[in-house]
């Protein structure tokens, strides 16, 4: 830095952070005169409990009851904990139940993307939000041409902006409603949104029929459409940014740390066993993977479980340094460390929150690179740039509708209604930073789709060929381990139980907001919502009186945080603003 | 004149009672916010429908909704606070997640929800309902866990949690006079509680009587009816077919289902625009609106010890009637003999005199 002039350091932070799912606070220290943050520490305000109370309870409820720790991808957790408890009791679907969880979790993330990218994320990209932050940019907007206008149908970037504003705006709408035909194909597979009542351990109850998948496709086909004018949409108003806003790269950066636990089960492979985890979870349709600094690490389910850690240091609970040891070694004899979450004890410790101590609900998931020793803040990249950068790289992906290439990944898309068969490719970018999670998200909203078109043609092939049996039965042991891995809508998932005496004895899901959201570890390492805004340059054109910390906000919720979250304001010296925006809601546009 | 019925022409929204009401939503019990999440895939009414004002005789709606809000941090909470001082005007309060006891720890928090900037320590979502409640024009609870606890709320857990009536007294009533209204499902159906949230907009605007609840503080036209009552797999039931394994299209009680004895509409309602649901498409009910849920339902996969009682007794009354049925069904499923080609026709069809018409 050239010129950095005197430090002008103010006290900010927000509390509730909105437009997301759950309880954060982001409390940050900025600079304004270099317009650059300087600290960032992240909180959450709620617990609620889930691995204390399930201790003793009955193994086959695991999945009703954990998919209540999510309001929007709770299916998410109640497939993972399918898959540990398929392990932990040795079973395995028919071929036909894994066709309709994964066609019940392809329209998750097509909904729940597309909710939040569009209704959550997309305001802050929306015109009203861009006048109040960076009116010249909004100026620019309004003269600068879409690429895309002839396919998604607006003239000018400002055009895209206006149809992102809250209610009044045309697209708010259009992607509201198309949320809902997402949710009706999900209700077709696994029963209700978002807590699903058909998926059991062992299969599913979903009666497999011709209207069954005839009634998801053509849904499908109308989403299919509808991305064919999103993606370009979304490449353009992004572009834009990076244009309009040289610099704006650098924007929540941080380096390249993505985690992806790989998504939707080949039926043909996977056995569910951990004997054989590493070579049935290369062969879902989404890999698994750990990408350092843009490198492949690995892609081995085994290898990725057995280097998990959960750290504490800035959260309310007491340590399992004296805790059982439930799992000493994993069953190909590897040893398990007391930190994995097979191993750990959650005790909780109310406390009055200390932004110099412990401030938070959250514990901090690490994973560790035996390669240097370094317990390493894994980020999802709010769930697809983990996903599509993995994937990309590992190169194995390739079912005629989606091709992993080794550098990108191509999306086929075929003809629909009104528009011609459509291929997209997304690229690995230069950096892990706030617009390239969002655009990834996008892409990946393509790539559900292109992969549930896969799935459909599975799936009736099954159905045809009359192979309609959707459940097979099972025996829960009186002892057992098992472990499930799997993509949540927004990143990293995995659920660990044991069992003794056929009860619960230990169970911990790891969701991806603990990994992004996590608070500084015992080794004094950052979350990665923390370093991200760390890092971030301020482009927002307001100053500290009126600031609305729009940057902030873009790279917070280009993690799609799924948690109760809380952001507050103070200025200087803990003197604190009172922030006088009225608190209007919806159509306040128009 | 007909007394009640309107001229044509005349101006038939007449203005609401209260022209605005605003709807402040706390997400900060223990909750998952799928309640939240599923009240955006309501059609019947949308929230865009209520927003937008696309119904006749509503109020203004100011929604304050952490999950959908435009606003953040303290631009956000302005509006809590205004109520909190009684400066706000009208306002229904939405409660979304358990509620958790904050009262046998030393010092901490289980549920908060923004800052005090006098301690910088967070508000805790009690000190927030304590606030509003008592101001409210009515309250509601949203989901099962602001209802009656909920999955929070099981056996074993560390906070204490319970239900908004727990917290407030079931006989509590609101400024108006309005008991807390609960409607429950872990999440709420998405319908179900946007029917609810018009019908006390209504309410509010003069334009409908108090809302008829039952003893659990359910709306009756939608919890009365039982989920077997409404499952479009009672027929199997009657008949004594019972599914030995999921995936099959008959009655599932003896795979868990305690759909006789739940008060819900889903099955008959579906979850989405008639799609998806519980019991009707291969998911046990397992009680999920129920104050008793989810300790008095767990093993959600044993046969409920009713259903065993049940499921026997109507054995042999259901095989009868099956067989019964089953012989009138093959002769049913064979057409009259008279349709056939050839020279001649046997339909009995004789001209001119109806009397003559005989079958050949």
């Amino acid at each position: 830095m050239t010129t950095e002039k005197p430090r002008q350091i103010v006290d900010m932070s927000w509390d509730p952070i909105t437009r997301i799912v759950g309880s954060l606070g982001i409390h940050t220290k900025i600079d304004f005169a270099n317009r650059q943050v300087i600290e960032c520490k992240s909180t959450s305000s709620i617990f609620r409990g889930f691995s204390v109370f399930m201790k003793g309870k009955d193994p086959r409820d695991a999945h009703f009851i954990t998919s209540r720790i999510c309001g929007i991808c709770g299916d998410n957790h109640a497939t993972t904990a399918v898959y540990a408890q398929n392990m932990a009791f040795g079973v395995k679907p028919p071929h036909m139940a894994e066709w309709i969880v994964n066609l019940g979790e392809a329209a998750e993330y097509m909904f729940d993307h597309n909710l939040f990218q569009d209704n959550l994320v997309g305001v802050d990209f929306c015109e009203q939000m861009v006048k109040e932050t960076n009116p010249t940019v909004l100026a620019k907007a309004e003269s600068t041409l879409a690429r895309g206008a002839d396919v998604h149908g607006y003239r000018t970037i400002a055009d895209i902006m206006r149809a992102l504003n809250p209610f009044s705006g045309v697209f708010y709408r259009e992607a509201l409603q198309m949320s809902r035909l997402t949710r009706e194909m999900f209700c077709l597979m696994e029963g209700r949104h978002v807590h699903p009542s058909t998926l059991y351990p062992g299969g599913v109850g979903t009666a497999p029929t011709v209207q069954l998948f005839t009634d998801y496709l053509v849904r499908l086909m109308k989403y299919v459409e509808f991305m064919k004018r999103v993606v370009p949409l979304h490449d353009d108003l992004f572009d834009f940014f990076l244009d309009a806003l040289p610099g704006y790269d650098q924007v929540g950066r941080r380096r390249t740390l993505l985690g992806c636990w790989g998504s939707f089960q080949n039926p043909e492979t996977c056995d569910f066993r951990y004997e054989h985890m590493s070579a049935w979870g290369r062969d879902m349709f989404v890999t698994p993977g750990i990408v350092v600094d843009g490198e492949l690490i690995t892609t081995d389910l085994v290898e990725i479980n057995l280097g998990m850690r959960i750290l504490l240091g800035s959260s309310f609970y007491d340590d399992w340094n004296e805790g059982e040891m439930f799992v000493p070694k994993d069953p190909l004899g590897n040893a398990i460390d007391r930190r994995h979450p097979w191993n750990q004890t959650t005790s909780p410790r109310p406390q009055k929150r200390d932004f110099g101590g412990k401030y938070t609900w959250v514990m901090s998931p690490r994973w560790l690179d035996k390669r240097t020793g370094d317990h390493l803040a894994l980020d999802t990249g709010g769930g697809p740039l983990a996903r599509l950068w993995a994937t990309a790289l590992a190169a194995r992906v390739d079912v005629g509708y989606v091709k992993a290439t080794g550098h990108s990944v191509k999306i086929y898309l075929p003809k629909t209604a009104l528009l011609p068969e459509t291929e997209f490719e997304w690229k690995i970018p230069k950096y892990s930073n706030t617009i390239e999670r969002d655009r990834a998200r996008t892409y990946f909203q393509a790539y559900a789709a292109a992969v549930a078109m896969h799935f459909v043609e599975r799936a009736l092939a099954t159905l045809h060929a009359g192979e309609t049996k959707t459940w097979t039965e099972f025996k829960v042991p009186s002892e057992a381990i098992g472990c499930g891995f799997h993509e949540a809508v927004r990143g990293v998932l995995s659920h660990h139980v044991v069992i003794r005496d056929g009860k619960i004895a230990n169970y911990h899901p790891y969701p991806p907001t603990p990994w992004n959201a996590s608070p500084r570890d015992s080794l004094g390492t950052p979350g990665p919502y923390e370093d991200a805004v760390q890092n971030t340059p301020i482009f927002e054109e307001n100053g500290p009186d009126n600031f609305k910390g729009i940057d902030i906000m873009r790279t917070v919720r280009s993690f799609d945080p799924c948690l109760p979250c809380g952001v507050h304001m103070f200025l200087g010296d803990g003197r604190e603003i009172n922030v006088t925006h009225s608190p209007t809601f919806g159509a306040r546009g128009k | 004149m007909t007394a009640g019925v309107v001229p044509y022409g005349r101006k038939t929204q007449r203005a609401p009672a209260v022209a605005e009401v605003h709807v402040l939503w706390i997400t900060a019990g223990l909750s998952c916010d799928g309640d939240s999440v599923s009240i955006t895939a309501a059609t019947q009414p949308s929230l865009e429908d209520v927003i937008l004002g696309a119904i006749p005789g509503l109020p203004k709606v100011h929604l304050h909704h952490p999950v959908l809000a435009y606003e953040t941090g303290a631009d956000f909470l302005r509006a809590f606070d205004r109520a909190a001082k009684g400066e706000l005007g009208p306002f229904l309060l939405v409660v979304e997640g358990s509620i958790p006891n904050e009262k046998f720890k030393t010092e901490g928090y289980w549920a908060a929800f923004g800052t005090d900037l006098a301690t910088g320590q967070p508000i805790t979502t009690c000190e927030w309902i304590d606030k509003l409640a008592p101001l409210a024009w009515g309250v509601v609870a949203i989901g099962t866990c602001a209802t009656y606890g909920g999955i929070p709320a099981m056996e074993g857990n560390p906070t204490g949690c319970m239900g908004l009536p727990d917290y407030l007294g079931w006989k509590w009533t609101s400024t108006a006079g309005l008991p807390i209204v609960c409607v429950p499902g872990c999440p709420v159906q998405p319908d179900n509680f946007m029917e609810v949230l018009l019908y006390l907009l209504y309410q509010a605007a003069g334009l409908a009587p108090p809302i008829p609840l039952d003893a659990a503080l359910r709306p009756t036209w939608l919890f009365t009816q039982t989920v077997h009552e409404g499952c479009d797999r009672g027929g199997y039931y009657e008949q004594a077919d019972f599914a030995q394994e999921y995936g099959s299209r008959r009655c599932i009680v003896k795979l868990g289902c305690w759909g006789p004895v739940v008060h819900c509409n889903v099955a008959k309602r579906g979850w989405m625009n008639g799609i998806g649901g519980c019991p009707n498409v291969g998911g046990v009910c397992i009680g999920c609106t129920m104050p008793g849920f989810p300790d008095k339902f767990m093993p959600f996969m044993d046969e409920p010890p009713g259903a065993k009682m049940s499921s026997a007794a109507v054995l042999m009354y259901g095989r009868t009637v099956r067989a019964l049925r089953n012989f009138t069904k093959s002769s049913l499923d064979i057409e009259p003999q008279w349709r056939k080609p050839g020279d001649e026709i046997h339909t009995g069809y004789s001209p001119g005199d109806w009397r003559a018409t005989r079958r050949s």
